[in-house]
């Protein structure tokens, strides 16, 4: 007996030392192989007493379990060792850069009329559009603009024929005309898109942004005028509050016609809508003259309704602080990824306007 | 439209001050663009306080201060007076300053080697007192909290400027601009003084008003001023042409600007003795001319309206007069013309001839032709007081009589339009107040339009008035009515959403370019279209409307790559022109990019970008965009602006005459033209309206779900081919070998050269098999295996490798 002890004992002191997994691989077979240690004291059990054998077996068994959890715990130990060696030698340098990054972007104008045509969305418009090449009918004579109207100066036309009978549109407002032409009031629509002007320098572009709006219905009146831009206007600046005026103006194809303002200041060199006592004018809008209603063939003593005419890029500069129009189509990388959108930040109304 | 406070109020009884007339003028529509002071010479010079005196390093007697000027940091000027001294306030000019006393303009400049900036100011220089020993010595007290003022005080009466909308020519005048005031409670319109002019003798320059068929003029009205002695005008008169910002000339002609101003009604005062006899209005013939006051000689053309004499024309009514009648100051006897033009034939004209003044701008938008002999007397009136002479009776010609608008008006229409209620008495006061003649007629109101307001006509018309009056800020505010008529969108602008956000999200920065481009770079990319000129461009450069998206993109592509730029992706979205009439335009995307893939990476090795590149970024965002994966097919003609050999067109179908997209490299030829300097150049385009709308909504086409179970088997083919033939058509034939049992088929390999003979390529594909019903045994594989082989070899001429 004392002869197992002491080979246990030796083994195990061997085992606590080593750290090779294959002499342990070894030590275990040496012990538990066919011809093992262990083994063969087992098999010598058969050769003596009952006595005897009751107690050395239980002592070998003893024994056996010792070394074997030894054994066990020693390679699960050089394991784990050596598998942390490995993971230690494969670490990456994880703050390399990533495979490249393609970042594209959403143009402020777009930005802006996605988020003009969600707000109107919510409260039931529908968006029209209308073609950029107009003829002067639509563009102005519809509009209760004649030839002879001075108001005509206002819109520095460009033509495409010398009988300047067709044109690059200078307002949204032809879209009115075509929509109210091929359907039948009532009518709630907005119309973004591209307008044109022949005038050029810092703060005008020959080519700019406007989106018309358009409400016809039987009783619409000045106060559904004043309601729509006051909720556009609050919800389009993300502000509680906002401070506008309606000023009396004129357009020829609306009447009444009005100018909005909204409040602002200068705040730190930054401009902040809705607030101060400076005023900015922003839109232009008004009952659409009955003239006009006449041309398209709508009777204007039943029906009637409001029209406004927005910039956008104008709306888009004070909302997002872009200083110089002239930027918006200059086509420069740095500008467009500095003021262009996530494309996946669409604006709506149950997820936000805007982040 | 600019006039003074002062001048307002020779026809405005009014206790409101300055800034209450603003806002009540800004609130009935009548635009205050700007309210200042006209500015003055002076105001550059300021209060200023000497920091530090030290001794000028080359000349003893001149010093060199710093000096504080009320901005971030002092300023050093050189100053030769013995009291500048440390703490000294005083008068500093800055450099552009004009200097009273010798009319100098200052500029910066060395003395003595030392740069001096600006100069500190004596009582003499500033014409202030004789005292020039030393420099103003400000007192502490009074000025210590002033430095950066300005030391003269602008003096000059502050000039309102309005901002006139075109139909109201009557506020041309400041006599209607205070009855608009009047009439929004913000005073009393004065009565005009009744004249006490006294005439003597007749006008005996005979006028004959021409009957033609283009007469532009109806009234023409004038008076003969005899013995009069033209002069500077008087300081009063003077002002008052000042604060219009325009230039005094002599008083005969201070005072018909003073009159138009005042009352709106253009006058012209001709020399009488340069008249040849008689005056004569009449329609031009072509080829006439005359020399006129803007010393320029216009040539006219047919059936402009003139004012002549027997000698020819004396100057285009209602718009410029000329030099040979003009008055000078040793004009003895004046004509004084006061008339009526058609706003039409003023137009027409001043367009023709671009000639653009202060009576065309009046008689344009209409003038009252009831203030004929209003203007009249007032100007002789003014002409008689200050330049003396006798004055002829009035002698008014006319070929038409001046009819009354009159309008009947239900106050009802008011509330209707404006959703508020005004009583019908303030709605009277308002109108009367406006010179309306008011007659009742039960419910209705019989109204007589005044003559000053040519701009109203129907029931609409009356009711602005009364809104703009009374005020916008009583109209309420309705909350927004939402109901809705119809979807937001349609397909197509579904589309345009969808696909935008889609090109996007591939890396691609969208832009906005012009609608129209440089017809030499726009030539390159129309194809068969017609070009579309611009008959005014505003460059010669942007002349053309744009036939296709790229010549824009193209151009602003190159200004990237000029600016370092080396891998730029660019979209737009937006119109291409086909044709010069209304719809015929497509709504195109257009992308470019350029340079290389994975440049400077660490680990992936960088490439130039290619054909297939845009394919991915086209073929993905269609599919994103809703368009059917399985309609797609890929066909190899497109059009001349790309590399014949590397690029292609997508159809939705085989029969489809227009492709929905093209993608590939841009033709050698024009990046060598354009002189663009890029590694690599592909584009692609979407045409969105070529782009079949699905008959079935989403909801309705998602198919029944199914899948197998049953094992699936991959088997890799490689056919040897002819070198022309499509990959797509391989696949097809493949497919079409068992569309149930045939999952997919992927081309893996393609290549050419080492063991592959002249004009072939090798087209590795590997096939996925799988059945719905079974496992399939070896047996079921190999059959498959074999007719894939059979079919290809037989329909293709391929071989396959072995």
């Amino acid at each position: 007996m004392s002869d197992i002890k002491k080979i246990k004992d030796d083994y195990i002191d061997k085992l606590n030392t080593e750290n090779n997994i294959e002499k342990v691989n070894n030590i275990k077979s040496e012990l538990f192989g066919k011809n093992g240690i262990i083994s063969n004291e087992f098999k010598k059990l058969g050769s003596i007493s009952v006595e005897e054998r009751k107690k050395l077996a239980s002592d070998l068994n003893s024994i056996k379990d010792e070394l074997q959890n030894k054994i066990s715990i020693k390679i699960q130990e050089i394991e784990t060792k050596e598998i942390n060696i490995k993971l230690e030698k494969e670490k990456i340098d994880v703050t390399l850069p990533e495979r490249n990054i393609e970042i594209g972007k959403i143009h402020p104008v777009s930005q802006v009329i996605d988020e003009i045509s969600s707000i109107f969305s919510e409260i039931g418009f529908s968006v029209e559009e209308g073609p950029d090449v107009e003829n002067e009918y639509n563009n102005f004579t519809a509009l209760n603009t004649p030839d002879n109207h001075p108001a005509r100066d206002m819109h520095d036309t460009f033509y495409l024929d010398n009988n300047k009978e067709l044109l690059l549109r200078t307002h949204t407002s032809p879209v009115q005309v075509r929509t109210m032409l091929k359907g039948k009031p009532p009518f709630k629509i907005i119309a973004p898109g591209r307008t044109y002007r022949s005038d050029s320098d810092q703060t005008h572009a020959p080519m700019f942004h406007q989106v018309e709006g358009l409400h016809i219905d039987k009783n619409i009146n000045m106060g559904h005028l004043k309601g729509c831009l006051n909720y556009f206007i609050k919800e389009f600046f993300e502000v509680d509050k906002i401070k506008m005026r309606f000023r009396p103006s004129h357009f020829p194809f609306t009447e009444p016609s009005a100018e909005v303002d909204i409040g602002y200041e200068i705040k730190n060199g930054k401009i902040v809508i809705g607030e101060g006592n400076k005023w900015l004018e922003i839109l232009g809008c008004g009952m659409v003259h009955p003239n006009v209603l006449k041309n398209v063939n709508v009777n204007p003593s039943k029906y009637q309704g409001y029209a406004f005419g927005i910039g956008i890029d104008r709306l888009g500069m004070l909302k997002y602080g872009i200083n110089d129009l002239r930027a918006f189509f200059e086509t420069d990388y740095r500008w467009l990824s500095h003021f262009g959108f996530d494309p996946l930040d669409v604006p709506s109304n149950y997820r936000g306007l805007s982040r | 439209m600019k006039f003074t406070v002062d001048w307002l109020k020779n026809h405005l009884d009014t206790k409101f001050n300055n800034n209450q007339i603003i806002d009540k003028l800004t609130n009935i529509g009548l635009e205050v663009e700007s309210f200042e002071s006209s500015t003055s010479e002076l105001d550059t010079f300021i209060v200023a306080k000497i920091i530090n005196a030290k001794t000028h390093p080359n000349a003893d007697r001149l010093k060199l201060c710093d000096v504080d000027i009320g901005s971030d940091k002092t300023i050093e000027v050189v100053c030769g007076a013995p009291n500048a001294k440390n703490g000294l306030l005083t008068v500093y000019a800055p450099p552009g300053s004009i200097i009273p006393k010798n009319q100098m303009k200052l500029s910066v400049s060395k003395i003595r080697g030392v740069t001096s900036y600006g100069m500190l100011c004596s009582e003499s220089e500033l014409l202030l007192s004789n005292e020039s020993d030393g420099i103003i010595e400000l007192k502490n007290n009074k000025y210590a909290n002033k430095i950066g003022e300005k030391y003269f005080k602008n003096t000059s009466e502050k000039v309102i400027d309005l901002s006139i909308t075109p139909n109201r020519p009557d506020c041309l005048g400041v006599r209607g601009i205070a009855r608009d005031l009047s009439a929004a409670g913000a005073g009393k319109l004065k009565i005009n003084k009744k004249s006490n002019l006294k005439y003597r003798g007749n006008q005996n320059i005979n006028v004959t008003i021409k009957k033609e068929k283009a007469q532009g003029c109806t009234i023409f009205g004038s008076c003969l001023i005899k013995g009069v002695t033209n002069k500077e005008s008087p300081k009063w008169l003077k002002d008052k042409i000042l604060s219009l910002g325009q230039k005094p000339i002599s008083a005969i002609v201070d005072i018909t600007n003073y009159v138009m101003f005042d009352l709106n009604r253009p006058l012209h005062a001709y020399d009488a003795d340069k008249i040849d006899n008689e005056i004569i209005v009449r329609s031009s013939s072509k080829g006439e001319s005359f020399e006129a006051l803007d010393n320029k000689k216009y040539i006219l053309e047919n059936d402009m309206c003139v004012i002549s004499d027997r000698s020819g024309v004396l100057g285009l009514g209602g718009i410029i007069g000329g030099t040979r009648s003009g008055t000078e100051y040793s004009t003895k006897n004046i004509l004084l013309e006061s008339a009526y033009f058609l706003p039409r034939s003023i137009r027409k004209t001043s367009k023709q001839l671009n000639i653009d003044t202060d009576a065309k701008f009046r008689f344009e938008r209409g003038i009252d032709p009831l203030s004929i002999e209003e203007g009249l007397i007032k100007a002789s009136e003014l002409i008689k007081q200050i330049c003396g002479g006798e004055i002829s009776n009035l002698d008014v010609k006319k070929i038409e009589n001046y009819k009354k608008t009159i309008i009947n008006f239900d106050p009802f229409l008011f509330e209707k339009t404006t959703g508020f209620n005004v009583e019908n008495k303030e709605l009277i006061k308002i109108l009367e107040k406006l010179g309306f003649n008011i007659t009742k007629n039960k419910k209705i109101l019989k109204l007589v339009v005044p003559s000053w307001r040519p701009d109203i006509t129907q029931s609409i018309d009356i009711v602005e008035e009364i809104v703009r009056i009374k005020g916008y800020e009583h109209i309420n505010t309705s909350d927004p009515v939402k109901t809705r008529l119809k979807p937001t969108l349609n397909y197509y602008q579904k589309l345009f959403h969808f696909l935008q956000r889609s090109v996007a999200s591939k890396g691609y920065l969208e832009t906005v370019t012009w609608s129209f481009t440089d017809s030499k770079i726009n030539q390159l990319f129309k194809e068969n279209d017609k070009e579309i000129p611009i008959v005014n461009p505003i460059s010669s450069d942007l002349n053309v409307l744009r036939n296709s998206i790229f010549p824009n993109l193209i151009f602003y592509l190159k200004k990237n790559l000029d600016r370092g730029f080396k891998d730029i992706s660019l979209f737009e979205i937006g119109p291409s022109f086909k044709g010069k009439n209304p719809g015929d335009q497509l709504t195109v995307i257009g992308a470019v990019r350029a340079g290389k893939v994975s440049r400077l990476s660490w680990n992936d090795k960088e490439r130039i970008v290619d054909t297939f590149d845009v394919k991915k970024d086209v073929i993905k965002s269609l599919y994103e965009a809703g368009i059917n994966k399985d309609d797609i097919i890929i066909d190899d003609r497109t059009p001349s602006y790309y590399h014949p050999g590397k690029s292609g067109g997508v159809y939705q179908n085989k029969k489809e005459k227009n492709a929905i997209a093209y993608f590939g490299e841009i033709h050698p030829n024009i990046i060598k033209k354009l002189d663009i300097k890029t590694e690599g150049l592909v584009i692609f385009e979407i045409c969105l309206d070529y782009i079949k709308e699905s008959k079935q909504k989403i909801k309705d086409s998602k198919s029944e779900y199914k899948f197998s179970d049953y094992q699936k088997s991959e088997r890799d083919f490689a056919f040897i081919i002819n070198k022309n033939f499509k990959s797509q058509e391989l696949v097809n034939i493949i497919k079409s070998v068992d569309n149930k049992l045939i999952k997919s088929v992927r081309v893996f390999d393609v290549f050419e050269g080492e063991n592959i003979p002249e004009g072939k390529k090798s087209i590795a594909v590997n096939v996925t098999i799988q059945s719905e019903e079974k496992t399939l045994n070896e047996n079921d594989l190999d059959y498959i295996n074999k007719l894939i082989i059979s079919s290809v070899e037989s329909k293709s001429g391929a071989k396959i490798r072995s």
